[in-house]
């Protein structure tokens, strides 16, 4: 999109040349036929806010990149603004434009929406505010009040909203799925999605995909059966269930031995994608329950650890790929899968991109679930190979026994749930994740990671603690891997951790951070270190990108509040 | 409050001094009855200020004075009723500093605009019990709603009508019956803060009207009659003030029995949400 001054260079691009030959050509093309679309859609958010945000509108927002209309920006969930006026030379100018503070210490994680110049966020942990998106001022503020059975294992947090037509949605930690009038902030219903009583929760931002309000269950942890359930997006009524555990005669259940099924987690607690092609989500699952100690639930234990394939008219199973067979090592895989068409070995693929929380980086034909290539991206002391089916194999021995014994990726993953992004520019898929290992032994139920690498700084929202760690234990980066052969192109590293999530644009600027507060952008074809602001607080949410006034904006939340910047007005 | 007393946007901080007079007129004022204080009201909270007025309002007072304001003798905020305070200042005072060698305690941590807020929680508060006698028929005052009287050209119920004025969805929980009657009998009378219509016009001429959510030194936001949410920056504005309010009053239009009619309708509105 082209909106305002912008800037003809790019040159020297340093990253493969054959993928720079291929998809930046096919980008360029699409930047010259773009301006003319999206300056008459900017234009018509001017006169026009609030507008109905119909599916078309959901399906086809790259047609309207001032707005941000679900979790990812599109459906693809590749995270990627066509919004240029920020690029690699005006990056310089970006400066605050305003910040909103939350009333709430819990960690803020929610990404954005921004429909017609209002921008809505979620107050961890379910308050859903809608703010002036040009001077953050707020028009108002809805509250769910919790029920107390509310239980989580991770924060009372929330990652966001979707809308459809004027109504916002919302699932809350007390597993209700709520609905929520986007002009006046007024509750149009309230569906019971799980009994909070039973340690369900809701943390994830739904998906609206045609007349749906689609969303999955966590409390993986606690012993739930999890679920992707499907509501009728004007009645809140029920329209489909999918169990991620099969009960008992339903294909997969023999993989869980004796009653463990009942209780076997497969959590879903992070957004789907959604291809129009073959009418099919894709969500990740999470770990099996108990989380560490397998020997209850013997058996693969499908479809924890999974990417399931649904039909969203009908949720019905068309595929699945499981990432990690009978897990013992809380590896969730609730990582935001990135869709994205590619030339794969001479031929067009479309394909899905999955850097996992096993240190394995992914890459699947979403059109079958076909396994095409995988790889460690980081340090794997236990990965053996994959079989010819793609089933994952491990080393003899390298099972989690009461023997304390060192594992690598530790515990908490390589990545977790902090979105990726892909450009179709530049052809690269960015990946915010870590290096470190924990020391894994069974106490009870519950592993005691221990010595090397646990000095990184608390999870939270502030820092509050000095930083010691060496250069080489636990440290976090931004990498950008080449989707055909999942191999690193650059990285950016960091002193500590991150759980942010990244963004890229057509001004071809990566925006990532971490725990350190640090906010960055990043060139996205070599990686170098554009601009960076410090927020004073962890950033553990994921940037999002709109424009308002005819000026890009950029939002990430850090600490307590969310902080937009925009490049400073021309004098 | 009246809809056409509204006063200039700079009361309010002389008004919050506090000191020796003004606790002793405080006293006076509790001798002459505690109902006066419905005369006052905080005057330019918005629904946000109301909102976050009731979450304070949840977390600091509701222990001791319970959800509806009335477990504590001779003090019930639902019907405006206070034992030592009348004027928003004065209850902000009691608030901040609590009432010494009494259970009511100081709250140090808490700023003066959250006082004030909790304070425009207990004005709507006091507005909302419900409670009357009527003999008109629900059935028919619903046709009128939807009908005759046209309220769902500015009001909303459900997902029917308009968000240009107060939502009439859970109106039921928020006003009591002769409240009704009086907003459809003479609307100017009262209304409430978080409805007050605001009326910008811009630098270029362009003249918008809308019931104000939320404003500031340099911005305003309202929703327009035509239901958009938006905002403006003072400095692009020629003009911004308060407008009366565009509610039409029913006197002349309706009869007593279809106001009774429309009235019995309202109060059985008390929101549809699934649990």
């Amino acid at each position: 999109m082209s909106i305002g001054r912008r800037t003809s260079r790019r040159g020297g691009a340093s990253l493969g040349q054959r993928r720079a030959g291929a998809s930046a050509g096919a980008a360029r093309r699409r930047r010259v036929m773009l301006p003319g679309l999206a300056a008459s859609a900017a234009i018509a958010a001017a006169v026009s806010a609030s507008a109905d945000v119909t599916f078309e509108r959901i399906l086809h927002a790259e047609r309207e990149p001032q707005n941000w209309l679900s979790y990812s920006g599109t459906l693809s969930n590749r995270r990627y603004s066509l919004l240029d006026q920020i690029d690699i030379e005006t990056v310089k100018d970006l400066e605050l434009a305003w910040v909103w503070q939350a009333r709430s210490l819990e960690k803020f994680e929610a990404t954005p929406l921004v429909v017609d110049g209002v921008l809505y966020t979620v107050q961890a942990p379910n308050d859903v505010v809608a703010l002036d998106a040009e001077t953050g001022r707020p028009f108002w503020s809805y509250h769910h009040e919790p029920s107390p059975e509310a239980r989580l294992c991770c924060g009372r947090v929330n990652r966001g909203l979707a809308i459809l037509g004027e109504t916002l949605y919302m699932g809350t930690i007390d597993a209700h799925l709520v609905a929520i009038d986007a002009v006046s902030g007024e509750l149009v219903w309230d569906a019971k999605v799980a009994d909070a009583a039973d340690r369900y929760s809701i943390t994830m931002a739904p998906n609206a995909i045609k007349d749906k309000v689609i969303i999955g269950t966590a409390g993986g942890d606690m012993g739930i059966r999890a679920h992707i359930s499907a509501f009728d997006a004007e009645t809140g009524d029920e329209v489909w269930r999918f169990y991620t555990i099969p009960a008992p005669g339903e294909p997969g259940n023999e993989t869980w031995s004796g009653d463990s099924w009942r209780t076997g987690g497969a959590a879903v607690w992070n957004v789907a994608a959604y291809d129009p092609e073959t009418n099919l989500a894709f969500w990740g699952t999470g770990n099996p329950a108990p989380d560490w100690d397998g020997s209850t639930r013997l058996g693969d234990n499908l479809y924890s650890n999974s990417v399931v394939a649904l039909d969203v008219d009908t949720g019905e199973l068309r595929w699945y790929y499981q990432f990690t067979p009978h897990d013992e090592l809380d590896y969730d895989s609730t990582q935001v899968p990135v869709l994205a068409d590619i030339d794969w070995q001479g031929a067009p693929r479309k394909v899905m991109l999955w850097a996992n929380r096993n240190g394995l980086m992914y890459l699947l034909d979403r059109v079958t679930g076909e396994f095409l290539l995988g790889k460690p991206f980081v340090e794997n002391n236990w990965w053996a190979g994959f079989d010819e089916s793609g089933r994952l194999l491990r080393l003899p021995g390298m099972e989690v026994t009461p023997e304390p014994k060192v594992f690598k990726p530790h515990v908490h993953g390589a990545t977790n749930w902090a979105p990726p992004s892909f450009s179709p520019r530049t052809g690269l898929y960015y990946v915010s994740h870590w290096e470190r290992s924990s020391i894994v032994g069974i106490e009870g139920q519950f592993p005691q990671p221990a010595g090397v690498n646990r000095r990184q700084t608390s999870m939270g929202q502030i820092n509050l603690e000095r930083f010691f760690n060496d250069d080489d234990e636990a440290y976090g980066v931004i990498r950008a891997y080449d989707p055909e052969t999942l191999d690193v192109v650059w990285e950016h590293r960091m002193a500590d951790i991150t759980w942010a999530g990244v963004l890229s644009t057509a001004g071809d600027v990566v925006f990532g951070g971490g725990r350190e507060g640090h906010f960055v952008a990043l060139d996205a074809r070599t990686g170098e270190l554009l601009w960076k602001a410090s927020l004073g607080g962890q950033i553990n949410s994921a940037p999002m990108t709109y424009a308002v006034g005819g000026r890009q904006h950029v939002a990430i939340a850090a600490g307590n509040a969310l902080f937009v910047f925009r490049l400073r007005a021309p004098s | 409050m009246s809809g056409g007393s509204l006063r200039p946007a700079s009361r309010g901080r002389t008004d919050r001094r506090r000191g020796p007079g003004r606790r002793a007129f405080a006293s006076a004022a509790a001798a002459l009855g505690a109902l006066a204080a419905a005369a006052s009201t905080a005057q330019h909270s918005t629904a946000f200020d109301v909102e976050s007025g009731e979450r304070a309002y949840a977390s600091a007072c509701a222990n001791c004075h319970g959800p509806d304001g009335d477990l504590i003798a001779g003090i019930d905020f639902g019907r405006g009723l206070y034992r030592r305070a009348s004027s928003d200042d004065e209850i902000v005072g009691i608030i901040l500093n609590g009432i010494p060698n009494t259970p009511m305690p100081p709250n140090p941590g808490m700023s003066e605009a959250q006082a004030l807020a909790i304070v425009a929680y207990l004005r709507a508060m006091a507005r909302s019990s419900a409670s009357a006698e009527l003999d008109g028929d629900a059935a028919r005052g619903r046709a009128l709603v939807e009908g005759k009287g046209e309220c769902l050209t500015c009001h909303r119920i459900g997902r029917r009508g308009s968000r240009a004025g107060p939502s009439l969805t859970r109106i039921g929980t928020a006003r009591r019956a002769e409240e009704l009657k009086r907003s459809l009998l003479d609307p100017a009378a009262e209304v409430l803060p978080e409805n007050r219509s605001y009326r910008v016009v811009t630098r270029e001429g362009e003249a918008i009207t809308g019931r104000l959510m939320n404003h500031d030194t340099f911005t305003v936001q309202i929703i327009t009659s035509d239901e958009k949410l938006r905002s403006f920056r003072k400095a692009n504005l020629a003009e911004h003030a308060f407008a009366e309010t565009a509610m039409p009053s029913y006197r002349d239009t309706l009869t007593a029995q279809e106001i009774a009619d429309i009235v019995s309708y309202l109060v059985t509105l008390r929101g549809e949400e699934r649990q």
